[in-house]
């Protein structure tokens, strides 16, 4: 497979007369922090949608771990990991019960998903809670679970919908270095948020106004052509045009 | 006199302490923010001192009134805006309005100067379903209903979670002008870069206050020297940094690495060391609340 992990041209979703997404092309290259943003009501979570696998398009073409975005969706969700914004593993079960039960859904064998667990409770620091049920773990452990679950079958890719929101600044930063080590190892991470402190971490970011992608570069350069002090800036300069949501 | 009195609250469910024996004052007219994490006790303290819950330990007053003895007085004279969304789906724009105002025994033209610069903006959505306004228009119209009696203490618990960039700067500029109308506004929020649109804040974490003061007054008490530091491999940074000589602490922070200095650090020793790094910088950088909250949770 090549080295860009995520490639879609002209990209476009519409629902009747509504444009959710509008004609977006963009491409991120493996062991990129691509940070997609937007405003409320911009697109993103439909934009989202159609890359996971989880709705077609209806014009435009494009491939997500190497599958197509018009015709593999299942295929997608297989090479995919996903973390959502509400907390989404089973509170009744033990950390090892729920790798177990994420690994036997992407269908890992039994000697792979020991080994597995075994892995991501080291990564993790976590050997001693193996047996703690996942509902009594405080929220900044429960958000690390997640994303490193996200990651049990390898997946090419991971979609994160705003990991860190209300977590404290020590694990917020703690969460941020497991992506940066996911990244190091070849794992792309494609991070959707709405606060900007959380793009600054992210290697490109592309920013969505009304179904359109209005700029996408590194934090860096966004910053300077907008001559901005934060990315913040650049949102709002940007978003303060938005037609919609709000 | 001082808008809100808190003296020595504690509040427990079951075997979770949510609030550990705190004490502070709110002035009148101030415009003081409640910062921290999820589980920090906000909105119990949110709730303990709109009267909807009563306190294990410790006592508060509110405009000079008892929490537990004059709650009744107590309801009148607050708004509360929680952090869920509580106005009426089924009920439209002025339905919700006309509602609150009848709760209140109030009429919505009296209070129409005060609610005026943010209700106007959804006046032209009266008719419509609260349930299928946008998210900014919902938290105008809540807003609006908080001040519908107008208060002399606005408690708005998280406000802006979830909100995108351009409604919270917005959010803010509203509550900077309710402020000048001399109301007291008590507001918390999970988001530190929020911390400067605040006369005074307090940090916050587990159910203790780990700080008291201005958003300036909090950063000036970082006691370490601290810099930013970049590379092209932010990773490999990040793990050498950690062992360099006279580093305190390091962790990511965006686009930079944040290094927190002891006296024994050399800028142009370690400068030396990590100029191998492919575009390696290292600068003098002003600490963030951020930075604040992490050496204070640490210590």
């Amino acid at each position: 497979m090549s080295d860009i992990v995520i490639s879609v041209k002209n990209l476009t979703k519409q629902f009747g007369n509504f444009v959710a997404v509008d004609n977006i092309s963009f491409d991120v290259q493996r062991g990129e922090i691509f940070g997609f943003l937007g405003a409320n009501g911009a697109g993103k979570t439909t934009a989202m949608r159609m890359l996971c696998g989880l709705s077609y398009p209806t014009s435009g073409s494009g491939t997500v771990a190497g599958y197509d975005v018009m015709r593999n969706g299942e295929q997608i969700k297989r090479h995919i990991g996903y973390m959502s914004q509400r907390f989404s593993l089973y509170n009744d079960l033990t950390v090892l019960e729920n790798m177990r039960l994420f690994a036997s859904i992407y269908g890992l064998s039994k000697k792979h998903t020991e080994e597995r667990a075994t892995e991501l409770l080291n990564q993790l620091n976590f050997m001693s809670e193996r047996n703690t049920l996942v509902g009594s773990l405080p929220l900044g452990w429960k958000q690390k679970l997640s994303f490193v679950i996200a990651t049990i079958h390898h997946p090419d890719v991971i979609f994160l919908d705003e990991p860190t929101g209300g977590v404290d600044p020590i694990t917020r930063r703690q969460f941020w270095e497991l992506i940066y080590k996911a990244a190091e190892n070849g794992t792309t991470i494609f991070v959707t948020t709405h606060y900007m402190d959380e793009a600054e971490y992210c290697s490109r970011v592309s920013i969505m106004v009304d179904g359109k992608i209005c700029a996408l570069d590194t934090p860096t350069r966004l910053k300077e052509q907008y001559s901005a002090n934060s990315m913040d800036e650049v949102f709002r300069t940007l978003a303060r045009g938005a037609k919609r949501g709000g | 006199m001082n808008a809100i009195e808190i003296h020595n609250l504690s509040k427990s469910y079951g075997k979770v302490q949510a609030l550990k024996n705190i004490s502070f004052e709110v002035q009148q007219g101030e415009l003081f923010g409640l910062i921290g994490p999820d589980g920090a006790g906000k909105s119990t303290l949110f709730r303990l001192l709109t009267t909807l819950l009563n306190p294990d330990e410790g006592s508060a007053k509110i405009d000079g009134l008892d929490m537990v003895k004059d709650y009744r007085l107590i309801r009148s004279r607050v708004g509360y805006m929680p952090g869920r969304f509580s106005l009426y789906p089924d009920l439209s724009v002025e339905e919700n309005l006309q509602f609150f105002a009848a709760l209140f025994g109030v009429k919505i033209e009296d209070s129409y100067d005060l609610i005026a610069p943010i209700y106007s903006q959804i006046e032209p959505f009266r008719t419509r379903k609260a349930g299928k306004l946008s998210g900014g228009m919902k938290q105008k119209l809540a807003l609006s209903c908080a001040l519908i009696h107008r208060p002399s203490v606005l408690f708005l618990d998280e406000p802006t979670t979830g909100v995108d960039a351009v409604s919270r700067n917005e959010f803010w500029d509203m509550l900077a002008t309710l402020k000048t109308q001399g109301i007291t506004i008590f507001v918390s929020t999970p988001y530190m870069d929020e911390a400067s649109r605040c006369d005074r804040i307090a940090l916050c974490n587990e159910g203790s206050i780990l700080s008291i003061d201005t958003p300036q007054g909090i950063v000036q008490h970082f006691d370490a020297p601290i810099y930013g530091i970049r590379a092209n491999n932010m990773l490999a940074l990040l793990e050498s940094a950690r062992n360099a000589q006279g580093v305190i602490d390091c962790y990511p922070s965006g686009e930079w690495h944040h290094l927190v200095a002891n006296t024994n650090f050399d800028v142009s020793k370690f400068e030396s060391e990590f100029n191998h790094m492919d575009d390696f910088i290292i600068k003098s950088i002003e600490p963030t609340i951020e930075d604040v909250f992490i050496k204070l949770m640490k210590r």
